[in-house]
């Protein structure tokens, strides 16, 4: 297997919060190969033997463990795109970490599209967290199109927590969930678009059985002259709830477009939505310079709690 | 010690210029508990905005420890030890109180230490600690926290816009207590508190009644407070609840 370099480590840092290699399960890729990979007793990680990417197995009742499957680029110019699907068995309990890192200081662009499939057993549990993160100087644009599709059994529980803070520039991320009965979804985004980044997250959720649910909140910052466009749409086919939330601050010369969108085909779907966009209020400003922040800081703060 | 000498402010209204604040001069010396009173409109808040800088007087100086602060901005003088609890105070989506409480101490206190403060102002720290400073929490339950933000600064002078405003009976003899507390433990604090209440007259060594922009009345309590009790500058507490049913 390769060895990785600082730069590599740096990213794998700001996307996975590691500092040395996991416990459980992993799979590093790096430049467009795997450098390291771990599989345990319950979960197998296999390549691909067509196309690329690699096959997760998660076995029935496995629970407590942990799948990481972080992705760096640094190299200039390298464009791929990965199937990764994750199979996970019944009653399970697992925490999946993916995100991508690019660091480009060419002058050639860099993309990495990740295409996830989840496929989740009966009454199983999994929490899905992934972090975008790009660096680098270089003019070559950082562009990360993430696909995720969720397939939850009766039951299961998902939770994906996706955040893209900083670097990206540009994003064109789809999610698309289907749920059976009793199965429950729910979505953090948070998204931060600086410079002239344009990101754009869509997400299609069918609620297809009697008493699933789904509950998805995007909180986002769009400052200088970056572009953001928020599309969340729920479907309800049968008697279930569902909630979407898109909560955005605007700064200087940024633009937002929330477009929440429900659609019910059943009396007894039940669904909500939720928008709004505006400035950090001046009050707030004023609030925190009193208790002795200048006016950079007070802002700096107010969004670090925004998409905390 | 505080000094404002000739301050006045005026703001462009629907029927040309208002003046506000007219040519006030005041001095306010240290380990004070001062109260200003007077009718609405008559500049209370507008004075202790103009303090705190978050309104720029259009003439005179203000002078804070003998040093001229009139072109100092609101944070230079939130530095210098001069602290403001908002009459109406402003939510924060995502921040929680413990940030509120770290950002007001300017260092990465213990949640021990934050819980004091809160317990300070009557909250039960740990069902607080952690919410966020959103709209889930009450009117009353937000102004603690407002205060609580002042508390932990441990300014030279607080600056209280109105504190028993939106808070019930229970909490306001709560926040009585809370400035007792203060006035008694100040070392080298001024306490300046924008109020009706009598019974928040009562505590201060000094009042102050400002009408029209004006200072009417100053002097020490035993020579204000009997003139103005029972007037609408000095209502108790019981009176103002039964009004605002009404």
């Amino acid at each position: 297997m390769l060895k990785m370099d600082a730069v590599q480590l740096q990213l794998i840092k700001e996307i996975a919060e590691l500092h040395d290699v996991p416990e459980g399960a992993y799979n590093f890729r790096a430049n467009g190969q795997s450098v390291q990979r771990n599989t345990t007793a319950n979960i197998d990680i296999q390549s691909k033997t067509e196309g690329s990417g690699i096959d997760i197995r998660i076995k029935p009742g496995t629970k407590n463990e942990s799948v990481h499957i972080p992705v760096v680029l640094s190299e200039s110019g390298l464009k791929e795109t990965v199937y990764n699907d994750f199979f996970i068995g019944d009653d399970c309990d697992v925490l999946i970490v993916a995100g991508c890192g690019i660091d480009n200081c060419g002058s050639q662009d860099s993309e990495h599209d990740g295409i996830h499939r989840f496929y989740i057993g009966k009454n199983s549990k999994v929490r899905y967290v992934e972090k975008h993160y790009g660096s680098g100087d270089g003019t070559g644009k950082r562009i990360l199109d993430p696909v995720t599709e969720v397939y939850m059994e009766e039951g299961s529980t998902m939770e994906m927590e996706m955040a893209q803070i900083k670097g990206v520039d540009s994003t064109h991320r789809k999610t698309v969930a289907e749920l059976k009965k009793d199965a429950k979804l729910v979505v953090r985004e948070r998204l931060m678009t600086h410079g002239t980044q344009s990101a754009i997250s869509v997400y299609k959720v069918s609620l297809n059985e009697e008493g699933s649910s789904a509950d998805v909140v995007s909180r986002s910052v769009a400052r200088d002259n970056s572009y953001q466009k928020l599309d969340a749409c729920i479907i309800g086919n049968a008697p279930c709830s569902g909630h979407t939330e898109c909560d955005s601050i605007i700064m200087d010369n940024g633009r937002i477009l929330a477009v929440p969108c429900l659609e019910a085909n059943n009396v007894d779907a039940q669904l909500v939505h939720e928008a709004a966009i505006g400035k950090i209020a001046g009050e707030q400003l004023i609030k925190l310079m009193t208790l002795g922040l200048t006016e950079t800081e007070a802002e700096e703060q107010i969004i670090n709690g925004f998409l905390k | 010690m505080l000094e404002l000498k000739n301050i006045s402010f005026g703001a462009d209204g629907d029927d040309g210029r208002i003046e506000i604040v007219r040519d006030i001069s005041l001095t306010i010396p240290d380990n004070k508990f001062v109260v200003i009173t007077g009718p609405n409109g008559g500049g209370k808040s507008t004075l202790a905005k103009l303090i705190a800088g978050i309104e720029k007087n259009t003439a005179g100086k203000i002078y804070f420890d003998g040093a001229d602060i009139t072109d100092k901005n609101i944070t230079e003088r939130a530095r210098l030890g001069i602290g403001f609890a908002f009459q109406q105070p402003v939510r924060f989506k995502g921040l929680t109180v413990l940030d509120l409480l770290r950002i007001a101490a300017g260092k990465p206190i213990k949640v021990a230490e934050a819980c004091e403060y809160l317990s300070e102002v009557g909250l039960c720290a740990k069902d607080y600690i952690n919410r966020e400073v959103n709209s889930s929490l009450s009117g009353g339950e937000l102004k603690r926290i407002e205060i609580a933000t002042v508390l932990v600064r441990n300014v030279k002078l607080a600056l209280f816009d109105e504190p028993e405003a939106g808070i019930d009976l229970w909490s306001f003899k709560n926040l009585i207590r809370i400035f007792e507390n203060m006035r008694n433990s100040s070392k080298d604090r001024t306490i300046v508190v924008i109020s009706h209440q009598e019974r928040i007259l009562e505590i201060a060594d000094e009042i102050i009644v400002l009408a029209e922009g004006k200072i009417v009345k100053q002097g020490t309590k035993d020579e204000i407070l009997p003139e103005i009790i029972g007037t609408k500058y000095a209502v108790n507490v019981c009176q103002k609840i039964a009004d605002s049913e009404v």
